[in-house]
């Protein structure tokens, strides 16, 4: 616990939480506008220039459905904040001070963890709020029925949309981490992570659709949306969590083996 | 209980381009201050991240407070450790970096503003580290050196940046920390501060240990010194002769002649200097100093 508590005094400061706070309403706001401003778009008001309907925003999911479109940009903020915390102890010289307070590095390694999931999950949360929010404060002016968004089943789904969000989130946070640790520079585990996701991923995607099958960062977004119409939900949470897993555990090896001498 | 804060055996770090400590053997008594000395790149910061549990040896091994530095985790809540130079997070306060730390050890927080007023921070302890002068971050780095009342002091540079008066707080913080029974093992390259504090000497070569022992002893090692200066400076070189001649080495350094030899052959010296119609305007024994002692076993000048 003292591990997570001095991370989190690292993490709570203004300028890194309402920061990351301000990008996360950013991207929630843009695409919830996109959402229902644009319903009528032939261009598409969805991911990748889906066509989302009316039909679709007025079941009981509708509330959430632009806070889980918007679930892979949080994944990717958190990615950059789980990078650059992890990595900054290696260009600020800092781990030899952490090292030293507290020698077992697979603790605070843990406890770096937790307390960025626990910074993740609270960035969630308000963005969902947000989100939620704007969904009903501009279904109105889209024309879409809110009748069933706050019923139980309405409920439901937005607690499932939450969970698959945040398992998304914390997912891209640890790649974020594990980058960090790997390359121990902010600048090139933000870089390396942000390169691939954003652009290389799409890109072999466009050109060979059938590898978005085995993308990381297509299961991932995928996992935030609950499923999508080109992967199923359980084979995105299934291979999701192995590359996770699997990133994980060579990272953790190597910070509790590697000499620190910077 | 053992007597000892530091013993290292056979301690050795080998990389690919070579040792960078090799096969070092020494022992530092508890409650006393030891520095610990050499050229750039000798290895004391390797030695010294070997001691703290940040790089693992590739032979021997060395105990703090009697545990194995195999097992860090059982002796550095007794250790407070400052490695080459301060390292903060600069977006934050120094007394923020020190919570930081504190929480991270399990140690009081309320002690940070204590420590903070003890390294002459008071009133710049809520500024940014990032604002700080080279001097104010070596002085948080020694605060957070401080934070687990340490029994060992393990400080790397601690006086780098710091002024007169700065040099000569820590050197009286060190000396009140050892009189109060707290061990300190600092390395530093301003010898004669050393000379001033340390009871007990490191000195590392090249990855070897050269000397370990007492302060005391490692300059009776060395001859004592007469140092010269003549009217004429081409005269220089006829005191040299006069002293080689006498089976004294002597060599010129910086227009004075370094004479090995005892404090009574001076007496000669200026008789045989006057006979030989030579003026002299400085003619004074020195006993070896850390500094001379330093260059004379290190072979380094730099």
């Amino acid at each position: 616990m003292r591990i997570v508590f001095a991370e989190w005094r690292k993490l709570r400061r203004p300028t890194l939480f309402l920061g990351t706070l301000g990008a996360a309403l950013f991207f929630t706001g843009l695409t919830n506008t996109f959402l229902y401003l644009m319903i009528d778009s032939e261009q598409g008001n969805g991911d990748r220039g889906r066509q989302i309907g009316r039909e679709v925003l007025n079941l009981a999911g509708g509330s959430v459905y632009g806070f889980s479109s918007v679930g892979g940009l949080l994944g990717i903020i958190a990615l950059c904040v789980f990078a650059a915390q992890t990595a900054q102890e290696y260009t600020y010289g800092t781990l030899r001070n952490l090292l030293v307070r507290q020698p077992g590095r697979v603790r605070i390694l843990l406890g770096k963890l937790i307390a960025m999931k626990i910074f993740a999950l609270i960035l969630v949360v308000i963005a969902a709020l947000v989100s939620i929010g704007i969904s009903y404060f501009l279904s109105d002016r889209a024309k879409v029925s809110t009748e069933l968004w706050f019923t139980p089943e309405g409920f439901q789904e937005i607690g499932k949309t939450l969970l698959n969000v945040s398992i998304s989130v914390i997912y891209f946070g640890i790649v974020g981490m594990v980058l960090g640790l790997l390359l121990r520079s902010p600048i090139s585990a933000i870089s390396i992570g942000v390169l691939w996701l954003l652009i290389i991923e799409n890109l072999i995607g466009a050109v060979k659709p059938v590898t978005l099958e085995w993308m990381p960062g297509n299961q991932l977004s995928t996992i935030a949306q609950g499923g999508s119409p080109e992967l199923a939900y359980s084979h995105a949470l299934i291979l999701g969590s192995s590359y996770v897993f699997v990133g994980a555990i060579v990272a953790t090896v190597l910070f509790s083996r590697r000499d620190v001498a910077n | 209980m053992t007597s000892l804060a530091i013993s290292v055996k056979d301690l050795s770090k080998k990389y690919e381009s070579g040792f960078a400590v090799s096969h070092a053997n020494f022992e530092v008594p508890l409650g006393t201050i030891c520095g610990f000395v050499g050229p750039n790149g000798a290895g004391k910061t390797t030695t010294i991240r070997m001691l703290l549990g940040l790089i693992s040896p590739t032979g021997g091994t060395a105990e703090i407070l009697g545990e194995s530095i195999s097992h860090p985790e059982k002796y550095l809540s007794s250790v407070g450790a400052m490695i080459e130079g301060p390292a903060f997070y600069p977006a934050l306060s120094g007394e923020e970096n020190l919570k930081v730390l504190a929480t991270l050890g399990g140690f009081p927080v309320e002690r940070v503003n204590e420590l903070i007023a003890t390294v002459g921070l008071a009133g710049r302890g809520g500024s940014k580290y990032k604002t700080y002068s080279l001097g104010m971050k070596q002085r948080l780095g020694i605060a957070a050196a401080l934070l687990p009342n340490p029994k060992i002091l393990i400080l790397d540079e601690p006086t780098n940046g710091l002024d007169p008066e700065g040099i000569q707080e820590v050197r009286d913080l060190l000396k009140k920390l050892a009189s109060n029974g707290t061990t300190v093992f600092v390395s530093s390259h301003l010898l004669s501060e050393l000379e001033l504090i340390s009871e007990y000497i490191v000195m590392l070569r090249k990855g070897e240990v050269v000397f370990a022992g007492t302060m005391k002893e490692l300059l009776l090692q060395q001859q004592p010194v007469i140092l010269v200066k003549t009217e004429k400076l081409a005269d220089l070189n006829k005191i040299v002769e006069i002293a080689q001649a006498d089976g004294h080495h002597a060599i010129i350094r910086s227009e004075v002649a370094h004479i090995e030899g005892p404090a009574e052959w001076a007496g000669t010296l200026n008789r045989k200097a006057f006979d030989a119609g030579i003026t002299l305007t400085q003619l004074a024994p020195q006993l070896p100093n850390l500094e001379e002692t330093f260059f004379e076993m290190t072979g380094d000048r730099s």
